[in-house]
């Protein structure tokens, strides 16, 4: 399906491949486009180039694409990756086996790990390097060159260079980076050192064990795109988002490609954010439920929170800076049963896309929470007959009525109001801990919902988390592919230090900063696209000396001195755990540090189609139908978004369909709407 | 009252929320790392009558399963008869002594009343692993220990806080018996702080539901539990059945230690007898009631996992017999291995009687040992006294699904390994190799994973290595004809010589010198099923993969490989016919 309106040149496109949706957003000052059509999984740039043509958008006269992409994400969960080898440090080519020492639930003895590099392509070198950098035994470069032979005889595409402390020391890193460019036939060589210079072998080895095998697999996905692209007459850059939520070009993504895993919810949040500061609400706890999970991040400052120790699934760690996003909780399609206690429980399991929630008619027998929500009037799936529409009701309400209603002693529709409070409850704790985890309390922030169930159960959540406010934008459906259009160019650096504070000799510290912020600055002025200014945002990794956990404080003042610097993290240690330590010495751990070029200014409120509207709202409702809150059914007005006047104040109960989401408004709450297109949900009526 | 199910529901994920949010702060807070990173502590809410068990925080540490209502109800207890003073609003006792219900000296627990309308509501409590409570040897593992007044400072219920206010005096008593005291503050801080974090949630709960409906639902929960677990048990046929366990030595008498289990099943209740175990030990491998006890429900829970921790879980079991033993040792016995190593074993004759019983939800033997490796030392590049730990994991038991994993945390256990790189910056030492313990796992249809193997070089100064660890002398034990794993080793070369311990998997102070190194082996898990009915492809791949060699593919498996890393079909039905029919004519 496609929107249009206005033709236009000048043109950014954000496109976005999700699991089942690739979506485009095209905006320009002129107006918006949008396209929403089914992802291609085999080739995602068949679906890419559908967009465009579903679009109506002439590829040849757009200024910038920018292209969210699950290729790698899911050539790591699916372990579809290309065959790489590992040349490591003699006595430690187990390393990515063994782990760390850990299983994967707390509590049960089953569970299966399988290492990305299998045994017989981990080959051990002779060379070792001391945690001071010193060496112990020098590299043996005959044993790389004997152990790249091999691995290529056994068919490897990329390999890995991975050495103890080469963190401390990457000489032998780099000597055997060298070797291996005359002979490896091509550039798929990555060193452990040079995506992430931190100890902790495992966490490094993943992670350039995942850029290397992914590599060849997004390479090969960009020029495909990129040619198809040149094919139809585009001659402007290709830009791919990064899990940071930056980008970086078509041409040098391939490079560090570990960092475009998890690059789709990390652009959904890039787009919050800015949606966040244009309405003026810089704090946000960001909700993405689709079917089968719940996406939650933290925005704070119109800055969402970045992570370089994100956990993708069991075992993989990536320890590149990325956007901190936790998946949670429950999805639309999370399955509602009765446990041998006879309580209520809902999920883990889910029915997924198929056979997915009964409602949806692909055969699905499992009362679920979109289920839930269907049987309460609150969700209605489009495009049903009248008499499709009376047999769908009728499986749900046995499937209810049959597994739920008898162990709760109650009618089908309680039971379903129970499923979705079960569900609420169960979301709103996960995202209390997720926001206690990275130090915030939930009621200082709005929530913002999006994804196709997000604003089913916003208000809800909002209330039972004490948020005041819920935020929902223009196009909930097509977040991540705003994000994409949105998305600042950014590079991140790490450099671990793990010093305490006051043994850093005077200027160290400003020495590193300077010697990241030039890096940095060198790859932003090598990208052509225009920039409306560079910025720096500076940070420390830091913890008083003999903790283990980090807490990262905000530095402005690069020269800063370390008494200030001892004063700054003693303050930032009392707001976040209410506990001050005094005469405890400090430690730096990383100096980080990302450089943003920032993208010109976007109008929001593009993205709501001021033909569309109606001048009354009265003319913006649709329909009537019963709604079931609390309860008892009530009597509810269904308004279409797009109808909605643009000053349009709406009091619950209500019920506002769009495209891509259904948002329900309890009785008690009311909903505004801003000047750039979206609508506040005022939680309790409050402000 | 009765309740309806949905907030039942809804206030027992409010209770188990109020004990995460808890865990959460204690260990984000938390100055030591055996706190912060390993998550050793535990955070729970205790019935104010009695200290049964009403909510648990789910990342606490595994082993803490159920101690914790022992030391709260003995605190009642001594409450109710006068032997300890009565508490006031914003009192927090502070206990660890072992017999009193609690595990080894370094488990401190933390229990504080919870007041509605100046009534005690209930108990909050945690309990938090501290580095060090003084004792014979830095840390409290000592193997050769024969009294509890060696193993560190033991304390009885006393307040730490009255009030609110923390007493200097009695936290200047324990300052001044432990070592690297100063950090020892920022634990307390942590440890008060978490429960003040759950003070302020439950009652925002209570505010919400209102006291009686929440009494109502903790007691509707415990019945909830109970017949949810109850229902688990269905699927156990009545029947006895029976195990043995065995720990290597009590690290001073060199004999092993006899864990004797029979589980009886009858309708819905387990009875899990420990009659024929060992007595008492004069070294530190006792175990206490409630460690015992806890370890029996860890078992269990990591049985069926799903049903929720309170007191209405455990209600089915009945845990007799081990009056007498070493799994009920009395001041004043020596008990540092109770939690690390015995209940370990505990658990593994859990395991070993159920996989009988009920074979597709049990695995066979895990490595079960936290291998504790202790150096300590002085490093005279940097001028200090240093003690380093290696605890390690081991082999997983095969299963009806599928091969175990290899190196695994301890059965207690849930935290992560150390790197190598930080061991390396912060201790004088250098690992020569950390690789999979090859042919470690036992033989089965479906194979226990592999263990750990790693040696590291002692590089300046001199140190004293000490080792608690178990398995050395009977290997993880395998299940429905699989072979057991592969027993831990120890193997110390001073001069390059080499110097086995004598209790093999324990000794205390084993003094080394710059260039000497330590050799470890960690146990692989115990096998699944017959080795002869493994898939000859599944021996291919791991003798391909160099976790066997062909020797051991054919001595244990029954299965012959090419060089070329083929299975031989014909070489290997002859073998496994011949190895068939000499088990079958086998007594």
């Amino acid at each position: 399906m496609a929107e249009s309106e206005n033709t236009q040149t000048g043109t950014v496109v954000g496109v976005d491949v999700g699991g089942t949706f690739t979506d485009l957003v095209a905006l320009s000052s002129e107006g918006l486009r949008l396209a929403k059509v089914p992802s291609t999984v085999e080739d995602q740039s068949q679906g890419v180039l559908n967009a465009l043509a579903s679009a109506n958008c002439e590829i040849a006269a757009l200024d910038l694409i920018v292209h969210g992409t699950t290729t790698t994400t899911n050539a790591v969960l699916e372990r579809k990756l290309a065959r790489t080898g590992l040349i490591t440090t003699q006595g430690f080519r187990d390393i990515l086996e063994l782990g760390r020492r850990t299983r994967p639930q707390a509590y049960g003895m089953f569970g299966e790990f399988k290492p990305l590099i299998p045994r017989d392509l981990r080959f051990e070198v002779p060379e070792r390097m001391d945690s001071d950098s010193n060496i112990l035994t020098p590299l043996d470069i005959e044993a790389v060159k004997t152990a790249a032979n091999t691995l290529l005889e056994k068919g490897c595409e990329a390999v890995v260079v991975h050495f103890l402390h080469s963190y401390a020391n990457p000489t032998h890193e780099l000597q055997a980076v060298e070797v291996l460019h005359k002979l490896w036939p091509n550039d798929y060589i990555t060193a452990g050192h040079a995506l992430l210079s931190e100890s902790r072998e495992y966490e490094r080895g993943v992670t350039a064990a995942v850029n290397a095998s992914v590599q060849p697999v997004l390479s090969n996905y960009v020029d495909r795109l990129s040619h198809a692209l040149t094919d139809q007459g585009y001659a402007r850059d290709l830009l791919i988002m990064n899990g940071n939520g930056g980008m970086v070009s078509a041409q040098s993504v391939s490079k560090e490609a570990a960092k475009t895993v998890m690059s789709g919810p990390a652009s959904g949040v890039m787009a919050a954010a800015f949606t966040g500061r244009a309405a003026n609400e810089p704090n946000l706890i960001t909700y993405d439920m689709g079917g089968t999970s719940t996406d939650v991040a933290l925005i704070r400052d119109a800055t969402p929170s970045v992570s370089n120790e994100i956990e993708v699934e069991y075992g993989m760690p990536i320890h590149v800076p990325m956007v901190d996003v936790r998946t949670v909780g429950a999805g639309g399609g999370s399955i509602a049963k009765i446990n041998a206690g006879g309580l209520l429980e809902v999920g883990p399991e889910s029915a997924g896309a198929t056979p997915g929630p009964i409602c949806y008619g692909r055969g699905g027998t499992q009362p679920t929470i979109s289920d839930a929500n269907y049987l309460l009037g609150r969700l209605r799936p489009s495009g049903l007959s009248l008499d499709e529409q009376l047999q769908r009701s009728k499986e749900v309400r046995r499937a209810f009525t049959e597994h739920l209603a008898p162990a709760l002693k109650c009618s089908a529709v309680e039971a379903a109001e129970a499923v979705v409070q079960v569900a609420n409850t169960k979301m709103a704790g996960a995202i209390r801990m997720v926001s206690l985890s990275l130090g915030a309390d939930p009621r200082d922030f709005a929530l913002f919902a999006f994804g196709g169930a997000g604003p089913l159960h916003a208000a809800a959540l909002a209330k039972e988390l004490d948020i005041p406010r819920v935020l929902i934008p223009a196009r909930p459906g097509l977040t991540n592919a705003l994000g994409c259009v949105v998305a600042d160019l950014r590079h991140d650096f790490v450099r671990t230090i793990n010093t305490p504070l006051f043994d850093l000799p005077s200027g160290k510290l400003a020495d590193i900063f300077g010697t990241l912020i030039s890096k940095g600055k060198a790859l932003i002025a090598k990208e052509t696209i225009s920039l409306d200014s560079v910025d720096t945002i500076l940070s420390l990794d830091m913890q008083f000396v003999g903790q283990t956990h980090l807490l990262r404080v905000p530095v402005v003042d690069q020269q800063m001195s370390l008494d200030a610097l001892q004063a700054l993290f003693e303050d930032a240690y009392l707001s976040r755990f209410q506990v001050a330590l005094d005469d405890m010495p400090a430690a730096i751990v990383n100096v980080n540090c990302s450089i943003l070029g920032r993208r010109p200014p976007l109008d929001l409120s593009l993205l709501s189609c001021p033909t569309s509207r109606a001048k009354t709202l009265g003319s913006a409702q649709t329909d009537t139908r019963n709604v079931f809150f609390g309860n008892t059914w009530l009597e509810t007005p269904v308004c279409n978004r797009k109808a909605l006047p643009s000053d349009a104040a709406i009091s619950g109960p209500a019920i506002i369909e769009q495209m891509d989401t259904t948002i329900v408004v309890p009785p008690e709450d009311h909903v505004t709407s801003d000047a750039v297109g979206n609508l506040i949900l005022h939680v309790g009526g409050g402000a | 009252m009765t309740l309806d199910p949905i907030t039942l529901t809804v206030i027992q994920a409010g209770l188990q929320q109020v004990c995460d949010e808890m865990d959460l702060a204690f260990s984000r807070a938390a100055f030591s790392p055996v706190i912060a990173e390993a998550n050793d502590r535990s955070d729970g809410i205790y019935a104010a009558s009695d200290g049964a068990l009403i909510a648990q925080g789910t990342a606490g540490l595994p082993v803490f399963v159920g101690t914790m209502q022992h030391s709260t109800r003995t605190l009642i207890e001594m409450i109710n008869s006068s032997d300890v003073a009565a508490p006031n609003p914003g009192d927090i006792y502070i206990v660890n002594d072992p017999y009193l219900g609690g595990t080894h000296l370094m488990d401190v627990r933390f229990a504080k009343p919870f007041y509605r309308d100046g009534e005690i509501f209930c108990w909050l409590s945690n309990t938090g692993h501290w580095p060090d409570t003084g004792g014979a040897v830095p840390g409290g593992f000592s193997a050769s220990a024969t009294a509890v007044e060696q193993e560190g400072l033991r304390l009885p219920p006393v307040k730490l806080f009255k009030q609110g206010v923390l007493d200097k005096e009695i936290f200047a008593i324990i300052q001044s018996n432990i070592r690297v005291a100063e950090q020892r503050i920022g634990d307390v801080q942590a440890q008060a702080a978490a429960l003040l974090v759950g003070e302020t949630r439950l009652a925002a709960l209570l505010d919400r539901y209102g006291d009686a409906t929440v009494s109502n639902a903790i007691s509707e929960l415990n019945m909830r539990a109970s017949s949810q677990m109850r229902a688990c048990l269905k699927n156990i046929p009545n029947g006895i059945y029976r195990s043995q366990a065995y720990v290597d030595s009590d690290g001073v008498v060199n004999t092993p230690l006899t864990i004797a289990l029979n589980v009886t099943k009858t309708d819905e209740e387990l009875t899990f007898d420990f009659q024929g175990s060992s007595p008492p030990c004069l070294g530190p491998m006792n175990s206490v009631r409630a460690t015992t006890h806890s370890a029996v429900y860890l078992g269990m829970r990591h049985i069926f996992p799903d049903v929720p921790m309170n007191a209405g879980a455990f209600a089915p079991f009945t845990i007799t017999g081990i009056e007498d033993s070493f799994l009920d040792a009395k001041y004043p016995r020596p008990v540092s291995g109770c939690a690390a190593e015995v209940s370990q074993r505990i658990a593994e004759a859990v395991f070993a009687a159920l996989v009988q019983a009920i074979p597709e939800k049990v695995t066979a033997a895990p490595a079960g040992t936290s291998g504790n490796f202790a150096l300590g030392g002085f490093d005279p590049t940097r001028s200090r006294n240093y003690v380093m730990y290696q605890i390690s994991g081991g082999g997983y038991g095969g299963n009806a699904q599928h091969d175990g994993l290899s190196n695994g945390c301890s059965t207690i256990g849930i935290s992560k390994a150390p790197p190598i790189e930080i061991m390396e910056q912060a201790y004088p030492v250098l690992y020569r190799h950390y690789a999979l313990h090859e042919g470690s796992g036992g033989a089965g249809e479906h194979r226990g994973g592999f263990g750990l193997d790693y040696e590291v070089e002692l590089r300046r100064g001199e140190a004293k290595a000490s080792f608690v660890m178990d398995h050395g002398r009977f290997g993880p034990q395998g299940a429905r004809g699989g072979c057991d794993g592969e027993v831990n080793k120890v193997t110390v070369y001073r001069d390059s010589a080499p110097y086995t311990p004598e209790h093999l998997s324990k000794e205390q102070d084993i003094p080394l010198n710059a260039g000497d190194r330590v050799h470890v082996q960690t146990p692989g898990g115990g096998g699944y099923g017959n080795p002869l009915e493994r898939d000859p492809q599944l021996v291919a791949e791991d003798v391909r993969l160099e976790r066997y060699s062909p020797h051991q593919a054919k001595i244990l498996f029954g299965v012959v490989i090419t060089s070329s890393f083929e299975v031989d079909r014909a070489a290997t039905s002859s073998l496994r016919r011949e190895k068939r029919a000499t088990l079958s004519d086998a007594p």
